[in-house]
């Protein structure tokens, strides 16, 4: 079976300049997995996600070594509106993906592209906005909308291409922290009833990691860490830049003072529920 | 002492951003602006140097009627560090960009000269003194808007969201610009949702929803208080939740941090060992 | 800035913001033929006055006469100008001149009345459509519907970058002449940079999701000409024909 995405000796530098940012990458992701990748800022997160759809190396030029392959097909070889049948793209700005007067408009940029028929287009427009919670707001126009509600959107327009693949850049950079986790349990949704494999960057780790099933960490152009969350971050990520949940850092206070704990807690529920267990 | 009386705010195009807020803020304090967006935030520090001018009420900043004024009189007392690095820079280099304020205020070149070299020093910025502001990454963009207000020493200095998309190291940098600011003696005022950043801090937190001051007062108070958080849209900091969830009498609600939480549980805990989920 | 204000679409419900962009545009083409033919003031009040109750109808009365009221300055700049120019031209007041100022003030309020109200009536979306379905590139198209999307946020913009710069002590109303143009250096670098970064932005999303992939692209909304827009076509034409052969120009 395909894999969702391979990676193999990946290497690039973007174009006039004098270094790598990515460094001898290697990565195999399965279909259906919810990939977190986080590490500072510079790290090169940003530059290996638009490897996964064809930014690079078709839109940003520059040097690529190495393989990258996205749902079965060589990025390399395959131009972007190929691409982007099998991988979706969600960048930061809220208000630069979106450029339609009306939401439902935005919703089907991608498929007027695609050529896609005017009935099954309606179609596939009412079921993303459904699922992402907007139908309401349809006949919006992109300035009368939140930050969230332009996510949501953006997500919607990406969806009704129906891709296998989602990758998302730092989509709630802009968002406050309880609209960021409702963004973050919509795509927990699109993953586990959808089969949808979800590839986020992001910094906020207090509210994401538990919908991860695995944790990539990168560090001046290579990935250092790869894992399971809770398992990962028995390490010491700090120098790593990486906002480590404050959860976490209780437990491994905790393992500080004798205590071993195999697969450190996401949630406040699990962690309830282990210390209870411990003061009993 | 910045005073805000009773102010009400509406944009031109009708939108009550404020609805009647009283604040003092202090020399030398520490003051956290905290709420979802929207609540109002920016619309009350744009106040402050005089960006906005109530509908009704005053704001009086050091005795002075920001109305009697101009934005540039008080830009020299009250420095904003916005949001967007993007939206200010134009300078060919970064120290141009830095000394652009400096001579806006009319200081004489040799003390432009010492204050740039002094502030680029201090954010690590010298480096990339003759670099292009548009050649910087992003953190170094944050550090240069941030470098360019406190060049000249602004008696308030507000960031407004200064710890959108920053990593660890960054948020950790911030921090330290903010404690050697208050060390001077200064105002630090600190517009931000970014409740885990505010927790370390332990600054006076006010915090606002839809318009109005729901809560002012102690970090400790305010951020334990799940209904207010919950009223203001925001979520509770994680210690807090656990504390919650644990439902132990002995375990305070009030509890903010890691070490605070040790501090309670430590005593409490009973069995050691490995432990499989 | 009144007078932009009557050109902003109202989402309001009524026969004449369902016509169809090109019937609209047909009646906005007699109009403007008839205006620019007749100087007789008489006439051109007649056509003004025949707009009102399509006005009444579409519902946008108050937008429309604000959109008036904003140009009344302009109205009166006209006449003035072209008063003196017949006082300097004949030597003296004359009916004539008179008659001439009006018929010039007339025609400006009628043109200014007749684009209003097509304004006012249809979406930049029907705007762009009817561009599309004129065959114009698409290319084109969605460079006036990105135009027309990004002006509140380029204004917004703006204003969050002069807010920036006046915090670091720009005045912009103090200094001479050349003074105050450098002054914009600090406001436009920055509104121009954005500018590009946005556009990169767009592209990149716009490549994502995959524009450019076939010639011939679909379309989420069609824009068909219904039994209205015939008739609301051939009454236009008619009009200009009656006009035409009752009272030659």
């Amino acid at each position: 079976m395909t894999k969702a995405i391979e990676v193999r000796d990946l290497s690039y530098r973007y174009e006039g300049s004098e270094r790598d940012v990515l460094l001898d990458v290697n990565l195999e992701v399965e279909k259906g997995e919810f990939v977190l990748l986080t590490g500072a800022s510079g790290c090169g997160k940003t530059t290996l996600c638009r490897c996964f759809n064809g930014l690079i190396p078709h839109f940003y030029g520059g040097d690529l070594r190495g393989e990258v392959y996205v749902a079965g097909l060589n990025v390399k070889d395959t131009p972007i509106h190929k691409l982007a049948l099998k991988v979706g793209f969600v960048f930061q700005n809220p208000d630069s993906q979106l450029f339609s007067l009306t939401v439902e408009r935005d919703v089907a940029f991608g498929l007027e592209n695609l050529g896609v028929d005017r009935d099954e287009m309606r179609l596939r427009v009412d079921w993303a906005l459904k699922t992402v919670g907007m139908e309401k707001y349809r006949y919006a126009a992109p300035y009368e909308l939140s930050g969230g509600q332009r996510q949501r959107v953006a997500i919607a327009a990406v969806l009704a291409m129906r891709p296998e693949i989602i990758v998302l850049d730092e989509p709630t950079a802009y968002l406050d922290p309880k609209t960021a986790l409702k963004i973050f349990q919509l795509l927990d949704g699109l993953n586990k009833r959808m089969g949808l494999t979800v590839v986020l960057v992001e910094h906020r780790l207090d509210l994401v990691s538990r919908y991860a099933s695995r944790l990539i960490i990168m560090n001046k152009g290579r990935i250092v860490l790869d894992g399971k969350p809770s398992t990962l971050f028995h390490d010491e990520l700090e120098e790593y830049g990486i906002n480590v949940p404050r959860l976490v850092r209780f437990f491994r206070k905790l393992e500080g003072i004798g205590y071993e704990f195999e697969e450190l807690p996401l949630t406040t529920d699990e962690a309830a529920e282990i210390i209870r267990r411990i003061m009993a | 002492m910045i005073e805000v009386r009773d102010v009400y705010y509406t944009y031109p195009n009708g939108f009550t951003a404020l609805k009647g807020v009283n604040l003092t803020i202090r020399k030398g304090e520490c003051v956290a602006i905290m709420g979802e967006n929207g609540a109002g935030k920016t619309t009350l520090v744009k106040h402050f140097n005089g960006l906005l001018k109530p509908t009704r009420g005053t704001v009086v900043v050091d005795g002075v009627d920001t109305r009697e004024t101009s934005v540039a009189q008080l830009a020299r007392k009250v420095g904003l560090v916005f949001q967007n690095p993007d939206h200010q820079f134009f300078s060919e280099t970064v120290e141009e960009e830095v000394a652009f304020a400096l001579r806006n205020f009319g200081f004489p070149e040799d003390e432009v000269e010492r204050r740039v070299e002094k502030v680029l020093k201090r954010m690590g910025l010298l480096e990339y003194r003759k670099s292009s502001p548009f050649s910087l990454s992003g953190g170094e963009k944050k550090r240069l808007a941030i470098a360019s207000i406190v060049v000249f020493e602004p008696e308030y200095l507000v960031l407004d969201e200064p710890t959108i998309g920053q990593d660890y190291i960054q948020k950790v940098e911030i921090r330290r610009v903010i404690d050697s600011y208050l060390e001077t003696g200064r105002t630090v005022v600190i517009v931000t949702h970014d409740l885990e950043f505010v927790v370390d801090l332990r600054p006076r937190v006010v915090l606002m929803s839809r318009g109005r001051i729901l809560a002012d007062g102690k970090a400790e108070e305010i951020l334990s208080d799940s209904k207010l958080m919950d009223d203001a849209s925001l979520l509770l900091p994680q210690m807090t939740e656990l504390a919650y969830k644990l439902g132990n009498p002995k375990i305070p609600r009030t509890i903010l941090d890691e070490n605070d939480m040790l501090e309670v549980v430590k005593p409490l805990l009973k069995h050691r060992g490995v432990w499989r989920s | 800035m009144r007078v932009f204000e009557g050109l902003r679409f109202r989402r309001v419900p009524s026969p004449i913001h369902e016509l169809d962009p090109r019937s609209k545009a047909v009646y906005v083409a007699v109009l403007s033929v008839l205006s620019i033919v007749y100087s007789d003031p008489l006439i051109l009040a007649i056509l003004m006055v025949m707009q009102i109750p399509l006005v009444y109808i579409a519902k946008v009365m108050r937008f429309w006469l604000n959109s008036l009221r904003g140009s009344t300055f302009l109205a009166v700049f006209i006449f003035a100008v072209n008063l003196l120019t017949s006082y300097l031209y004949m030597g003296g007041f004359t009916l004539e001149g008179l008659l001439t100022a009006t018929a010039m003030t007339l025609r400006f309020i009628l043109l200014m009345g007749v684009f209003s109200l097509f304004f006012l009536t249809t979406t930049p979306e029907d705007l762009s459509l009817a561009l599309e379905k004129l065959r114009i590139p698409y290319d084109i198209c969605f460079a006036f519907t990105a135009a027309m999307r990004f002006v509140p946020d380029i204004a917004l913009e703006a204003q969050s970058i002069m807010d920036a710069q006046k915090s670091r002590g720009l005045e912009l109303e103090r200094g001479g002449f050349i003074e105050r143009i450098r002054k914009t250096l600090p406001i436009l670098v920055p509104l121009f940079i954005r500018s590009f970064q946005r556009s990169l932005e767009l592209a990149e999303a716009m490549e994502s999701r995959a524009y450019g992939a076939i010639e011939k692209r679909t379309s989420l909304y069609e824009l068909k000409m219904a039994r209205n827009d015939y008739v609301f076509m051939i009454l236009s034409i008619i009009l200009l024909t009656a006009t035409l052969l009752i009272k030659p120009p």
